[in-house]
């Protein structure tokens, strides 16, 4: 188990270090001189040599990511080229929007999609089977920033119960900033659960067809008491795989919503960097992303090991 | 296990008989030939011509001459979905072909090969599921520009593992089965074996993802447009129409309501064909019914 | 009264029907065999009684269990019944355990859903109950995962499981079918032994007349979902009056007619194997220590004449296979040399592996795996002349599949068909047409028969006998049953832990065998005569 752990958190400390390098090297193929950017059209050739100079842009490529790289580490991404702020600072006052967001879009999802996929197995081939797995099929099918509209249009423009945008912040309490981000968190939540629900009806099914099943029957169980205590929790390691894959889209739909309801948060600030061409802030923001991509496979493959005891004793 | 013929089988007739039998199926092939179609006659006839803006007509709601009603432009929205549709359809595909053409050559080898090669492939998988089709899009886009072409990079590039893993898994799943060591018996090599026997019985599962991907494209192309990254005007697309709506929403609803049906639809009929495909081909997920 | 009453069972899935007014009764404390072939409805049969059948069967007729209507039964009544009353061991152990659940904790499980006993109460009786099946808690711990344990161990959980609260009625459907036949032996041993000592019914259910005759005191056989004959064991299969019963006796015991072609008495050997060992990769212990290699096969030599039909016999994991498996150059020893008809076939360049596998082809166990389902039979058959120097023409070939098909009893136009068309039985001819198209010296059969039911095993087997014959081809037979070896083979080579430890004649090895591993195998192989006369000479 420590073994297949340790070979887990090699290959995920690997994969950032490969996409960072992937990372560095696609932005440093862009056309023009951030010294210049920095410092505008009026700047003297001397002046931008100069800022060249603090920046370490004249150091080689080798030399320039690894300063880049051991920053990442120490948190210190480097300084706007737009806002001449830390990046950390833009980074951090937006993610007190996304993380809470991205959180509970993932909680809500989880929270409706196993109840709606243990309710459709149980009853499988039934009415409400049926209707839950037609309704499942249109969430699949619905583009989140689409259903995120028609939420604003049901109860922000025509019921009034929620804003339609923006975010107020926390420092006003935090029930005005839940409110705000009800409706964002609905429109990721909803079609994710959609796909978890199906996953995980389509998983009980295949344990329910499983040998070990009908030995639980025969000892007397009733079918609910199967359900419960021998198939959902074989069930649970393909429902933890998309539960992981998930979370990448999670984040990617985040950046779409965040532009749906105007709320500050990362996806906001990276179409920002992007329009500006700051690109040291798109760096730091997409490592930031892949980081917690690796960092959730991660949590994912240790709870493989503790759903299933096979993991635990294999290399 | 009887001594009977179990009533599955790979002949043409049946399988024809079996997919008219399949509602999925049926529902989504219909969805997805009405799609194709809409794409195909807008190459040469729309109720309106697209690139002529006529102010006086527009914020139109639905009418009888504007079925769908008209943008801010004046343009006729059931026009503007149809050009549309070709945009989706065609960034969806050509990464569907990008994400088949290099992962499942790579799946096969990796199931064919083992030990260090499949390794690799892994580690490659963790890689690029680590950047979501969105996040690449991002990069390439601040790279290069916004444009389709990016978009259909960004969604194949996402393409690639998704395939290599389905093949790698299907061929995987082949390989220890004794036709295969029957095949290795009569000398042949693992490259004939793969294409006589592996591809043949993964064909199906290929398909399925095949159409899984391709409703995931015409999402990720949608989302790529709406945030500005994917097709560019004046050029319509699905995506673009919802964010052009969003600011006049208040005003008029149907701009809206329209582009996202045609996405919706889309989407749905595509994914109903791949659970039609998979139930016809998996005789015991027809059982469990 | 008797225990279990079955009157008039029918049962129907959709409108197919599997069972046809199936009666049968069991007696408290007696043993009620259930035989039959595939197809015919006992396992039906037992889940009806447990009321497990699948979704969308129907049942009529009459289940009565001490009285107890089960067909009318309300599905709360049924789970009393199950597990406390009536216990069930069923065939694949490798499945039947839920793998993310302790031992102990699906022993206990039962037990506490019927009694309600405390959860230590409920341990404590899940180890005794395991201590009796054989799993003593010192060497197996109620906190084993299933995966820890042989497949021998796990069908010893689930009997612990079935007989932990001493039901009235215990039903074994194959409970030894995929075990090897050493266990199978200890199996069928414990079972026994639970049985009188619980004075429980038992419900016994093989395909297999000589385990079946050694377990029951009465017997019904099934065929087609009716009930043939049914009686007491030792009368009915002594006496054999009904013509299927006579017919399966008959199959079980089956010889094949064989004329021994001594003509060429040649020196030259066929195959020779010198010190063959294969080691795979171990599972590491720790982060440190350097993974153990497992020695699959251990410094093996054989040699095979020309013609020779040879049985490769042993213990399910003993290497046989993998040693099969390097002859027919599909795997790599780590040592030692295997030469066939000179040629070195773990070395040698690809046109000396291709001259080899000419004249060498494989015949595998499984009649359903072994065709590519989307090829038609003219292509699965014709796939080794890919071997030959000169590619046939179309014609050449069809003609050769032709006779190939011809020569294992099929017709010619089964050609045109698709694997699925052909039944388990025409299968494996075609898998043997498959292996004598290229007029190969030698053949491999792993395991050619144990997939099949009785009769058609006496048919394939006269099959191999008759090719044996004609064509002059060897055969090197792998095999855990003893009666095949005997039926159709002249030479045997008993293999125990990766060694060959015993070889020689195979009447003589298998009639007199000298090592443990020789008398632990000949000891344990079922033997339908040995078996009827013991029971006879029980009852006087």
């Amino acid at each position: 188990m420590t073994i297949y752990l340790l070979k887990r958190l090699l290959i995920g400390i690997a994969t950032l270090v490969v996409a960072s390098l992937v990372v560095f090297l696609m932005l440093e193929v862009v056309p023009g001189d951030p010294a210049r950017l920095m410092l505008g059209m009026n700047a003297s050739d001397a002046q931008v040599e100069l800022l060249r100079e603090q920046m370490g842009l004249n150091q080689p490529l080798i030399l320039r990511y690894l300063d880049w790289a051991r920053g990442l580490l120490s948190l210190d991404f480097g300084r706007s080229y737009t806002y001449s702020v830390p990046v950390i600072d833009l980074i951090k006052e937006r993610l007190v929007v996304s993380f809470p967001l991205a959180v509970i879009a993932l909680t809500l999802s989880t929270l409706i999609a196993i109840p709606v996929g243990l309710f459709a197995a149980a009853r499988r081939g039934k009415a409400g089977d049926t209707a839950a797995m037609a309704v499942a099929q249109v969430g699949v099918a619905m583009p989140n920033f689409w259903f995120a509209l028609l939420l604003v249009y049901v109860f922000a423009v025509w019921l009034r119960l929620v804003p339609a945008g923006g975010f107020p912040g926390w420092s006003n309490g935090a029930w005005p900033a839940l409110k705000a981000l009800i409706l964002p968190a609905l429109a990721l939540a909803l079609p994710q659960a959609a796909i978890l629900a199906r996953v995980t009806r389509s998983a009980l099914i295949e344990v329910l067809n499983e040998d070990y099943i009908r030995t639980a029957r025969a000892k007397g169980m009733p079918m609910r008491a199967v359900l419960w205590r021998h198939a959902l929790r074989n069930a649970m390691i393909p429902v933890l795989t998309i539960m992981g894959l998930q979370f990448a889209f999670l984040l990617a739909g985040t950046i779409i919503i965040e532009n749906v309801f105007y709320l500050p948060g990362l996806g906001r600030l990276v179409f920002q960097a992007i329009t500006q061409r700051d690109l040291i802030v798109v760096e730091s923001v997409v490592m930031l992303l892949v980081a917690a991509v690796v960092i959730v496979n991660l949590i994912v493959d240790l709870s493989y090991a503790v759903v299933d005891p096979r993991l635990r004793a294999r290399q | 296990m009887t001594e009977t013929a179990p009533q599955s089988d790979g002949t043409f007739g049946d399988l024809v008989s079996r997919a008219l039998g399949n509602r999925s199926f049926v529902i989504g092939l219909v969805i997805t030939l009405v799609v194709v179609a809409m794409a195909a006659v807008s190459f040469f006839w729309t109720p309106f011509d697209v690139t002529r803006l006529v102010v006086a007509d527009r914020m139109q709601p639905p009418s009888a001459e504007h079925w769908f009603g008209t943008d801010h432009f004046g343009r006729d929205v059931l026009s503007m979905i149809m050009i549309g549709s070709r945009n989706s359809i065609a960034v969806a595909l050509v990464a569907v072909v990008i994400g088949m053409g290099i992962g499942v050559p790579l799946g096969c080898w990796a199931a064919a090969r083992g030990g260090w090669v499949d390794e690799a492939l892994m580690r490659f998988n963790d890689l690029v599921f680590a950047f979501p089709a969105l996040l690449s899009a991002i990069m390439i886009t601040a790279v290069f520009g916004p444009s389709a072409i990016n978009a259909i990079i960004a969604i194949g590039i996402f393409n690639i593992p998704v395939f290599a893993r389905v093949a790698r898994a299907g061929a995987l799943s082949i390989w220890p089965r004794e036709y295969i060591l029957a095949a290795r018996a009569a000398g042949k090599n693992k490259a004939r074996i793969t294409v006589e026997h592996i591809l043949p019985n993964i064909a199906n599962l290929l398909l399925v993802q095949g159409t899984i991907q391709f409703a995931l494209g015409i999402l990720a192309e949608a989302a790529l447009s709406y945030v500005g990254l994917g097709t560019q005007p004046p050029m319509p697309s699905w995506g673009r129409m919802l964010f052009d709506a969003q600011t006049l929403m208040m005003v008029s609803p149907w701009l809206a309501l329209f582009p996202g049906c045609a996405i919706l639809l889309t989407v749905l009929g595509l994914n109903l064909l791949g659970d039609g495909i998979s139930d016809i081909f998996d005789p015991r997920a027809r059982r469990r019914i | 009264m008797s225990l279990l009453e079955i009157e008039k069972l029918s049962l129907k899935i959709g409108s197919v029907p599997i069972l046809k007014d199936i009666d049968l009764s069991i007696a408290a404390g007696e043993v009620m065999g259930l035989v039959g072939e595939s197809g015919s409805g006992k396992s039906m049969t037992a889940l009806a009684v447990m009321r497990l059948t699948p979704a969308l069967a129907r049942m009529e007729g009459r289940i009565a269990f001490e009285g107890i209507d089960i067909i009318g039964a309300t599905e709360s009544q049924m789970c009393a019944l199950r597990g406390d009353d009536i216990g069930m061991v069923f065939q694949e152990p490798m499945t039947a355990l839920n793998p993310v659940k302790t031992i102990g904790e699906q022993v206990a499980e039962g037990i506490r859903w019927h009694t309600r006993a405390s959860r230590a109460e409920a341990e404590e009786r899940a180890r005794k109950i395991l201590d009796r099946v054989g799993l003593p808690e010192q060497k197996f711990a109620l906190t084993r995962y299933p995966h820890e344990l042989s497949g021998g161990q796990r069908q010893r959980v689930a009997i612990a499981i079935a007989c932990a609260l001493k039901p009235k009625l215990l039903i074994a459907d194959e409970p030894t079918t995929a075990l090897d036949v050493v266990l199978q032996a200890q199996i069928l041993d414990l079972l026994k032994e639970l049985v009188s000592e619980n004075r429980m019914s038992l419900l016994f259910i093989s395909h297999d007349l000589a385990v079946v005759t050694a377990m029951a005191d009465r017997i019904t056989i099934l065929r087609q979902g009716a009930v043939v004959e049914a009686g007491d064991t030792a009368r009915t299969l002594s006496e054999a009056t009904h013509p299927y019963t006579r017919q399966l006796a008959l199959a079980s015991m089956h010889v094949p007619a064989r004329v021994k072609p001594h003509g060429e008495e040649t020196t030259e050997n066929l195959l020779e194997v010198a010190n063959v060992t294969r080691d795979y990769p171990g599972r590491r212990r720790s982060l440190f220590s350097r993974p153990e290699p497992v020695r699959a096969v251990d410094n093996v030599s054989l040699k095979m004449k020309p013609g020779a039909s040879v049985a490769l016999v042993g213990r399910s994991g003993c290497g046989k296979s993998t040693l099969a498996r390097m002859i027919l150059a599909l795997d790599t020893p780590t040592s030692g040399a295997i030469r066939f008809r000179g040629i070195d076939v773990t070395s040698g360049s690809e046109t000396d592996l291709r001259r080899a596998r000419r004249n060498m082809q494989v015949v595998f166990q499984d009649p359903y795996g072994s065709f590519d389902p989307r090829h038609t039979v003219e292509r699965l058959v014709s796939e080794p002349l890919h071997l030959l120097e000169r590619k046939p023409n179309r014609k050449e070939r069809r003609d050769m599949v032709g006779r190939a098909l011809h020569e294992v009893g099929l017709n010619r136009s089964d050609m045109e068909k698709y694997p699925h068309e052909f039944s388990g039985g025409q299968r494996q001819r075609l898998s043997i047409a498959r292996a004598i198209i290229t007029r190969p010296k030698l053949v491999v059969a792993d395991e050619p028969v144990s997939a099949l039911d009785v009769s058609i095993r006496a048919q394939i087997l006269d099959l191999f006998a008759e090719l044996n014959q004609k064509l002059g081809v060897a055969y090197l037979f792998i095999t855990h049953d003893l009666t095949v070896a005997r039926a159709i083979t002249d030479d045997v080579l008993v293999m125990h832990e990766g060694r060959i430890v015993e070889r020689g004649k195979t009447s003589e090895v298998l009639d007199h065998p000298q090592t443990e591993a020789a008398q632990a195998l000949v000891s344990a192989a079922p033997d339908l005569h040995r078996a009827i006369a013991r029971r006879l000479q029980e009852q006087g």
